[in-house]
């Protein structure tokens, strides 16, 4: 519809979100103002088209990570997904056992949701990562006990990009009776995520992080998985999730779903971007970099220059990164995920994120290198290296 | 909900609406459903000398299935002896219309007001050979 | 407004049944789309001007919703929509006061998504009265004001009614609660923007709202949460403390920038909106009673939006009359059309007869319905009732002057 031609920063920040892909904004269109009936609608055409536009979307996100259509509950993003799946299989599974098990390094939606069931009696253990950032299948297997009803691990971690081995980890917990629930938001679209044969009881998908527009996400259940609804109303969703379907968001996001087929193909750049980085700064850190990563992450350190620094000053060169993970209300704080990697304080100060996406082009980490290359150049032959410290 | 053809068919053009004269010896009146329910379906028979069916009218309160369901009927028992026409099943109605699950009883109680109509007139026709006990009724007739 | 050429396309019949839904207003449309494009930015970004801009959009939206209701921006919490707002008012503060009051009052006309959480919550020990309602459909102060206690932690009225449009009488009701020290939660999803809405005046403390039912995107709704006094709540929805920590989650900028702008719009032309669709709703039932008889209004004509139409069409039902006005996307209370073989549980609230139930169609009128589609739905009505009348065994009785209610009907 619009034809913007602006000269706008560079983004490379795509793990907060990622531009809506035109294609997907094409296909959404129509269920504003003309295609605009409830699906829920039995009665005329105006609902029976909303209601196509839903079933075939379950079609494109169901072929993208290989689950059928029934197994897909609709959402409003990966955060409901994420306290669907924990909450629903936790609160179901509770004469069984109160004891659920995650990680240090997921995202605040499943820490939050594992703090908010430990105010109502279950008990978590957050495990710890390894060097390289990833959680263990062993680790996991050592803190099951005949109480554990839940696992909650990542499939893809949105700071560092590291890769969890879900597939071991899977194993582990069918083996012992619980059920597993993997938040794959940064996986999907980037890797290949297939839902049947990782073994996996539930899976938290977000349309926005792979082309799609906001306000929209899925928790895939396989087929039997126990789950009690937090949310009554209408019915939809099979009992499983009330509220009107938000029909353009999801004609959106099974277009973007169907994208994402082609997989997302900037390992190369990833790799130019970091080699480069590291000729310029030996001593510059990568994190999780010697683990099975996603291809488009860089989670980098430049030394003794600050995260908020470097941000200010690739923003000033028209270029967007990010200090830390984007879902806090409140200021940038330390990371989590380096902690749990045993990072120290001061240097995790120091790393930023670069997530590329399907819009960056090998110009666009030419500009990077070079911004990040200026600044560098800068402290290091000046004295501000010692405000900085301070 | 996606209706077939030839309930659509049925819906748009009714066959046989309409009344005959329920006080005509010749006529067999059912009078099945309940409006508190949603379908009311009164279904009239009239029958030669020769014992067939040579009249059927029909009229229906109720949803497209039931509209369909009872002008389906009354165009099979034209025709028929009455014996004949009570051996219509619901099923073979459910399956002509191709009624989703949600509907087949529809097709059942347009099987039971074909039997009613054929009761009411067993029952006059019995009442004018010899006073018996009231036969069985499957509905009071309207009043 | 020439809006009225990019809704609905040539091939689509009329659209009638706006309380379902409503189509995104051009205008929304517009405003959001920058935030589809090249304000693409996560609203919680704080490292650069994508985020910016995106947290700006956010803001504004919100500062617009919140005029619409009298109440301060910072009250002002976005949701998915009005059955997650719903859900997240009456759980959330039922949880965070439960140990002082466990008792809730709400009325059996109520949408299911709060009548299947209060019954969620009964299972959780909490004690719930669901208060009838009159003929008219409104709610009898009176025995409401029987019903709250010094347990109540509250008590949740919808303000308008999805299938009739009666308009409950908020300012009494919120007094009501604040003399007995219970909250006040009204479900506006069918209020807001079409009637005047204030939360100061009408001293309710929780409110919801629904984009998608003010010309606004589906998928947004906000929950307005009274901050003096303060009310609490248990959030729902947990990770990243987004909202004051009351709905954490990723803010789908745009839907808020559409649901703002859907906001500002129906606050500036509310008033001349409800004078134009008053004068079509009453061209369409002078229409239809000038060729009709028996037909019977449900609801209380004077307190509803103009938007709204409930009626029976005697001895004719409502599904089959929806079969023939095939021009014509309406919705019904029959049974026929629901999963269940029940009528409408609000007529049935009402007090209308279950056959009158079955017979019964909701008509919802809205921001682009024009004096000829009302014309033309009209003519459709009275033609297919007419037909279907011809049809009908107790259209015959009645004619005949039998009483159908005295008739011994050997139901299934």
């Amino acid at each position: 519809m619009t034809d913007v031609k602006l000269k706008l920063p560079i983004y490379m920040d795509n793990h907060a979100t990622t531009p809506v892909d035109p294609r997907v904004l094409d296909a959404m269109l129509p269920y504003f103002t003309q295609v605009f009936g409830n699906a829920a609608s039995r009665s005329h055409s105006f609902g029976w088209t909303a209601e196509k536009a839903v079933e075939a979307a379950r079609d494109q996100v169901g072929a993208l990570i290989g689950a059928s259509g029934k197994e897909i509950v609709w959402t409003s993003g990966a955060t409901e997904s994420d306290n669907l799946a924990i909450k629903g299989a936790a609160e179901f599974l509770k004469d069984r056992g109160n004891h659920i098990i995650t990680a240090q390094t997921e995202h605040k939606a499943v820490l939050d949701t594992c703090k908010r069931l430990e105010k109502e009696g279950f008990e978590v253990t957050y495990l710890p990562v390894g060097k390289d950032g990833r959680v263990s299948a062993e680790s996991v297997r050592a803190a099951m006990t005949d109480k554990t009803t839940v696992v909650s691990i990542m499939l893809a971690n949105n700071e560092i990009g590291t890769v969890n081995p879900v597939n071991e980890i899977g194993a582990v917990v069918k083996e012992k009776g619980a059920v597993f629930h993997v938040d794959a938001v940064q996986g999907a679209g980037k890797m290949t995520v297939d839902f049947h044969g990782l073994g996996v009881d539930y899976l938290s998908l977000s349309a926005h992080k792979f082309g799609g527009p906001t306000g929209v996400g899925a928790l895939i259940v396989r087929d039997g998985a126990p789950l009690l609804a937090d949310r009554r109303g209408g019915g939809q969703e099979r009992y499983r999730r009330a509220g009107t379907e938000n029909v353009a968001g999801i004609a959106g996001f099974g277009v973007a779903a169907e994208a994402a087929m082609a997989g997302l193909n900037v390992t190369a750049l990833r790799d130019r971007l970091e080699a480069e980085l590291r000729r310029i700064a030996p001593d510059a850190v990568v994190y999780g970099g010697a683990a099975v990563r996603l291809g488009n992450t860089t989670c980098i350190s430049m030394p003794g220059v600050k995260a908020e620094t470097q941000v200010m000053a690739l923003d000033l060169a028209g270029i967007c990164v990010s200090a830390g993970a984007a879902c806090s209300s409140g200021k940038v704080g330390a990371s989590a995920v380096l902690a749990a990697m045993g990072v120290p304080v001061d240097e995790a100060a120091t790393a930023i994120r670069v997530s590329l996406g399907w819009n960056t082009a090998a110009d666009d980490i030419e500009r990077l290198i070079a911004a990040w290359r200026d600044l560098y150049v800068r402290v290091a032959h000046s004295d501000i290296s010692h405000a900085q410290a301070a | 909900m996606t209706y077939s053809p030839k309930l659509i068919d049925h819906y748009e053009n009714p066959r046989n609406i309409g009344s005959l004269d329920k006080n005509d010896v010749d006529v067999g009146t059912g009078l099945v459903g309940a409006p508190a329910c949603g379908d009311v379906m009164k279904l009239q028979i009239k029958v030669g000398a020769d014992g067939l069916i040579e009249d059927a009218k029909f009229k229906t309160f109720g949803c497209g299935s039931a509209i369909a369901s009872s002008s389906l009927v009354t165009e099979w028992v034209k025709g028929k002896t009455i014996d004949e026409a009570e051996t219509i099943k619901n099923t073979d109605i459910a399956k002509h219309l191709a009624l989703p699950p949600v509907k087949i009883h529809c097709s059942v109680l347009a099987e039971d007001a074909i039997k009613a109509a054929i009761a009411d007139y067993r029952a006059k026709t019995a009442k004018k050979e010899e006073p018996v006990s009231e036969g069985e009724q499957v509905a009071a007739p309207a009043k | 407004m020439n809006a009225f050429t990019q809704i609905r396309r040539n091939d689509q019949p009329i659209y009638l049944d706006y309380q379902a839904t409503t189509p995104v207003d051009p205008r929304v449309l517009e405003a959001m789309m920058p935030y589809f494009t090249y304000k693409f930015g996560n609203a919680h970004s704080r490292s650069h001007s994508y985020g910016w801009e995106a947290e700006e959009g956010v803001e504004q939206a919100r500062a617009q919703v919140a005029k619409l209701i009298g109440a301060d921006e910072k009250e002002i919490i976005y949701t998915s929509g009005a059955t997650e707002s719903n859900n997240l008012a009456i759980k959330g503060v039922a949880e965070f006061y439960k140990d002082r009051r466990n008792h809730i009052v709400t009325t059996v006309t109520e949408h299911k998504c709060v009548l299947d959480t209060c019954r969620h919550l009964e299972q959780q020990g909490f004690t719930v009265t669901y208060l009838p309602v009159q003929k008219n459909g409104l709610v009898d102060l009176e025995q409401l004001r029987a019903a709250v206690t010094d347990k109540t932690v509250v008590v949740s009225v919808m303000a308008v009614n999805n299938e009739i449009g009666v308009i409950q009488p908020l300012a009494e009701i919120g007094k009501i609660c604040r003399a007995k020290g219970a909250f006040f939660h009204t479900d506006a999803a069918q209020a807001a923007g079409k009637i005047p809405l204030d939360v100061e005046a009408m001293n309710i403390d929780l409110m919801s709202i629904s984009g998608h039912k003010i010309y606004g995107p589906k998928g947004i709704g906000a929950l307005y949460v009274r901050r003096r006094p303060r009310v609490r709540l248990v959030a729902m929805i947990n990770g990243g403390g987004q909202e004051r920590g009351f709905r954490s989650g990723t803010l789908p900028t745009p839907l808020c920038v559409g649901l703002g702008e859907a906001a500002e719009i129906c606050m500036k032309e509310m008033d001349a909106e409800a004078k134009r669709l008053t004068k079509l709703r009453d061209r369409m039932l002078k229409g239809l009673e000038a060729k009709l008889p028996e037909i019977y209004v449900n609801g209380d004509l004077d307190q509803r939006i103009p938007g709204n139409l409930n009626i029976s069409f005697a001895y004719v039902e409502g599904e089959s009359l929806m079969m023939g006005i095939k021009g014509l996307s309406v919705s019904s209370g029959s049974a026929c059309t629901s999963a269940s073989l029940e009528p409408s549980y609000v007529l049935r609230a009402l007090g209308v007869d279950e056959e009158l139930a079955h017979t019964s169609l909701r008509i919802g009128l809205g921001r682009f319905t024009t004096e000829q589609e009302v014309d033309t739905a009209v003519d459709e009505l009275v033609s297919h009732v007419t037909k279907l009348r011809a049809m009908s065994p107790l259209w015959e009785m009645a004619q005949e002057g039998i009483d159908i209610k005295s008739i011994e009907w050997a139901a299934h």
